[in-house]
């Protein structure tokens, strides 16, 4: 590296911060611009009620690349930073189950489910490590491939067939394109056990369990168990944006809050810099988006600025999302039936069985939100009471399905009625429940594109789909972090390998910024 | 036979090809019953014999049915935006009542098809094609305020070429024909009927195309045949295969014919970009971005690695889908693809597509040409020369007014 090059990062996000911190190491000048009034972008702590506070979208850490923790010291595993949740699956008759990383408990399950969830993790756990080469790199071309692209390639086949064996493989291989639903009634019996690990596959998806690819989801969630511990940061996620903020700005990244990108500008197929809502010009050597691929081209570039089927591909992307997140006040603690207090901590799911699951997504499919919705909570206020006013609580939902597009838009009555089936559902696992709410907020997907700026609310900036995924994510002609602009680069959840909180977008983009040849 | 008036949508399924507003008259005219389809319309090949219908081209006046030819206006305040952006060629510059020649490129930079711009008033533009194009145009319409109507079915058109068009259009009562120059647009009526008159074609000579409401196609068609009956002026519908060997005269490419266009082309090396086509003029880099920039610039920095050209291929058989090779039985270096003999020139001429080394032509270009005698097939081998001009144009194309006759 010869010479500093001016970047500016559009989007605060977890992603943008970890590739601003990576750059600015590396010795460039760096500058992230960040709409809100706050970093952290979905990674957030946010008031939603006057004294109550909770993670803005993404409360559940799940993912955070070790890579990436151990590069820019983020002591992230750390009882006064994380409390590391099991997620404990309610039943209405009070016999929970508790998934763990290896074992899963509940009285109902027979000693051969039991088995079987050990076996069924260590084998689908070896799957997502085998694509650990493919989601640590930028996505190999398969046409006019260079030395990296076939590194990468050479890495991910010696992985699948020597990191796996020949048995493992094979299997891998019969599953990969498949949905979760045919392969959890392979594994086990219970039916409470198949809705639990089914929701891990289609959360922040427009997907049943039923779905074709359900299984590649699953691997992607399940990747997070190779990196880390599922966790829920004590304060918020809002606190790992913020130790990504102070990483950030040690790095020397200078981060501007309230400034708005209008444009990127372009002159000559290259990239200029940026022109903030306040008319103010930034100019840059470098622009690196973190926005989803509609905002960051059709909005930001402009499809005049590009080629015709480019476009018409950017505007495909299926990435209307399907979670609306909830935040409750509670006035007490919510009794589920037959859990422990002390379990409250825990990350609750209400997935009863993957008929439930693929029920609640029917309705999706035809524009409605669900009667009987898939439901992940946690009660943050737990582990740290600063959250809400003393003796009171705070509990964060994503609640699923709850489409984008509803048929009769998301007016008043429709958001009523979902807030009712939500609190209706819990009701009925936590009676009294409703009766303990002082306040709520409900985030549809509209609301978290307004309010976060994320075309289409969606939890991936896009559908964690095949044909939306590795070298074609978001969209063949921008895979590999760069874009038709020169100088201009994607480094979010649009990017390769997606959203979550990861920061592997952020690294790879970084990466590959890092290797071109004009920084 | 049915017409226009009488093709209820509820009965088209029982036409397996769509009549022209002209198909009364057109039925009428053509002796030989020889139908093709273009783009879905009864159009005929030949009306009587091509020899005929070829010389009323170059010597006195033909009418040839245009309506099926693919037409779309495009209106709204990004109309000149939007199409700067679709085609190759910088049409900032285009005033209104001006036609301009055009193709369009995909991502990669490899041509979509080719046509022409008219702009008809301020801001109001019609975009005439060789093939379907709706479905690219509505594609790259995203980020535009622009509205694109298919019209081909709601503008009757008539190509009225030769060299006695003007006079003949004169005497049939339109005014101001002759003071069009090429690619003017003018507005007049006909037989009190309002029409467009534009100063453009297809056969390289000098020719008009008028342009009317299909509900009035048929008094178009009367008035410009009334004057024929006047005796002064011999005036002669043709069908696609004389206009087929005009356009070649002319050196003017089909997109289908001559090359694969970009979105039926399925091998990785069968589409063409412009400069492969040596239609390298068309291209701007100039102007802001157009759809395929990036890869043309790409590719302008490299050798023409083949490149579509015209040859005139000695002696008197016509060298049909014949191989091009660099010496008499040496390396395969191209094809023909579109020939004809030129009555006019008492010569075989082509468009070719030939193979070049490190961006230069071939020094030697030999066909091998196979042809039949009383069934018999046979093969010769003849020299061709590359053109860099049209084999064929001539001063009335071009002057302003044209000659009275």
């Amino acid at each position: 590296m010869t010479k500093s090059n001016s970047v500016v990062i559009i989007g605060g996000g977890h992603n943008g911060l970890i590739c601003a911190s990576y750059l600015a190491k590396a010795g460039h000048s760096v500058e992230v611009l960040e709409a809100r009034d706050t970093v952290g972008g979905g990674a957030s702590t946010a008031a939603f009620a006057e004294g109550y506070r909770t993670s803005g979208l993404a409360h559940v850490l799940y993912g955070l690349n070790a890579k990436v923790c151990k590069d820019l010291k983020l002591n992230i595993v750390n009882p006064s930073f994380t409390q590391p949740v099991d997620t404990i699956s309610l039943q209405r008759d009070g016999d929970h189950l508790t998934l763990g990383r290896d074992e899963v408990s509940a009285n109902s399950l027979s000693a051969k489910d039991l088995e079987a969830y050990r076996g069924f993790k260590k084998e689908f756990r070896g799957y997502a490590k085998a694509l650990q080469p493919l989601m640590m790199n930028t996505p190999p071309r398969l046409k006019d491939m260079d030395k990296k692209d076939k590194l990468t390639l050479a890495k991910l086949g010696w992985s699948l067939r020597f990191g796996l064996g020949t048995n493992s493989m094979r299997e891998f291989l019969r599953v990969g394109g498949i949905n979760i639903y045919d392969v959890l009634n392979e594994v086990f019996d219970s039916p409470a056990l198949k809705g639990a690990i089914s929701v891990d596959a289609v959360l922040g998806q427009h997907m049943g369990p039923r779905t074709p690819n359900t299984v590649l989801t699953y691997l992607q969630r399940l990747w997070g168990e190779t990196q880390t511990v599922q966790s829920i940061p004590i304060g918020g996620m809002g606190k790992v944006s913020a130790m990504l903020e102070t990483t950030a700005v040690e790095a020397g990244v200078t981060i501007r809050i309230g400034a708005k990108v209008a444009k990127i500008l372009v002159e000559n197929g290259r990239t200029q810099g940026v022109l903030l809502q306040s008319g103010e010009r930034v100019d840059a050597d470098i622009v690196v988006s973190n926005a989803d691929a509609k905002t960051t081209f059709i909005d930001l570039v402009g499809a005049p600025q590009l080629d015709a089927m480019f476009c018409h591909r950017v505007n495909s992307v299926r990435q209307n999302g399907d979670v609306a997140k909830l935040h409750f006040a509670l006035n007490e603690l919510p009794a589920f039936t037959g859990l422990p207090t002390q379990q409250l901590a825990q990350r609750l799911i209400i997935a009863p069985d993957m008929r439930y699951v693929e029920h609640a997504f029917n309705h999706s499919k035809y524009g409605e939100f669900s009667e009987n919705p898939v439901l992940e909570m946690t009660i943050p206020s737990v582990s740290d009471s600063s959250l809400a006013p003393a003796g009171h609580h705070v509990m964060s939902v994503s609640a699923t399905f709850a489409p984008y597009h509803l048929k009769e838009d998301w007016q008043q009555d429709s958001r009523d009625a979902f807030v009712q089936r939500v609190t209706e559902t819990i009701e009925q696992y936590a009676p009294g429940f409703s009766a303990s709410l002082v306040a709520f907020q409900l985030l549809t997907p509209v609301d978290i594109e307004d309010q976060y700026n994320i075309t289409g609310g969606h939890w991936h900036h896009g559908e964690l789909s095949i044909d939306q995924s590795f070298m074609m994510r978001p969209v063949h002609g921008a895979a590999q972090y760069q874009t038709p602009i020169d100088g201009l680069y994607l480094c979010g959840a649009a990017a390769h390998p997606g959203g979550g909180i990861t920061g592997v977008p952020g690294h790879n983009a970084a990466q590959r910024i890092l290797a071109m040849g004009d920084m | 036979m049915p017409t226009q008036t009488d093709s209820h949508p509820a009965t088209n399924f029982r036409e397996v090809l769509q009549p022209s507003p002209f198909q009364t008259r057109i039925d009428e005219q053509c002796l030989v019953q020889e139908w093709m389809s273009w783009n879905g319309y009864k159009t005929a090949r030949v009306f009587d014999t091509l020899a005929s219908e070829y010389f009323a081209v170059r010597s006195t006046c033909s009418v040839m049915d245009l309506t099926p030819m693919e037409k779309y206006r495009i209106t709204g305040p990004d109309a000149m935006a939007f199409l700067n952006r679709l085609v190759t060629r910088d049409i900032s510059a285009l005033k209104p009542r001006r036609v301009t020649y055009v193709i369009w490129c995909n991502d990669e930079g490899k041509v979509l098809d080719d046509g022409t711009i008219f702009h008809l008033s301020e801001g109001d533009y019609r975009l005439c094609s060789q093939h379907h194009q709706l479905d690219w145009l509505l594609l790259s319409s995203l980020g535009f305020d622009v509205n694109i109507e298919q019209e081909t079915h709601n503008i009757a058109a008539l190509a009225v070429q030769g060299p006695t068009s003007c006079s003949v259009l004169t005497a049939a009562g339109v005014t101001g024909v002759e003071r069009l120059k090429p690619f003017d647009i003018g507005y007049s009526t006909l037989n009190g009927i309002d029409v467009m008159v534009s100063r453009t074609g297809f056969t390289g000579d000098l020719g008009y195309e008028v342009w009317a409401d299909p509900t009035k196609a048929l008094a178009v068609w009367d008035a410009i045949f009334a004057v024929k009956e006047q005796g002064l002026f011999d005036i002669r519908p043709i069908g696609l295969g004389a206009l087929d060997m005009v356009r070649i005269e002319a050196g003017f490419i089909m997109p289908g014919d001559d090359f694969n266009t970009a979105e039926t082309a399925v091998r990785a090396d069968r589409d063409r970009s412009p400069f492969e086509l040596g239609l390298a003029w068309l291209v701007s880099f100039k102007k802001p971005y157009f759809t395929g920039k990036k890869a043309l610039l790409a590719e302008s920095k490299m050798l023409t690695g083949r490149r579509l050209v015209r040859l005139s291929v000695e002696g008197n058989k016509t060298p049909t889908d014949a191989f091009l090779y660099d010496s008499k039985g040496g390396s395969r270096i191209g094809t023909i693809k579109s020939c004809v003999w030129s009555p006019i020139l008492k010569m075989n001429v082509s468009l070719a597509d030939v193979e070049f080394v490190k961006g230069k032509p071939p020094e030697n270009i030999w066909a091998e040409i196979y042809y039949q005698k009383e069934l018999e097939w046979r093969a010769t081998w003849a020299k061709c020369t590359m053109s860099t001009k049209p084999f064929w144009s001539h001063p009335r194309s071009s002057i302003t007014p044209p000659n009275k006759f």
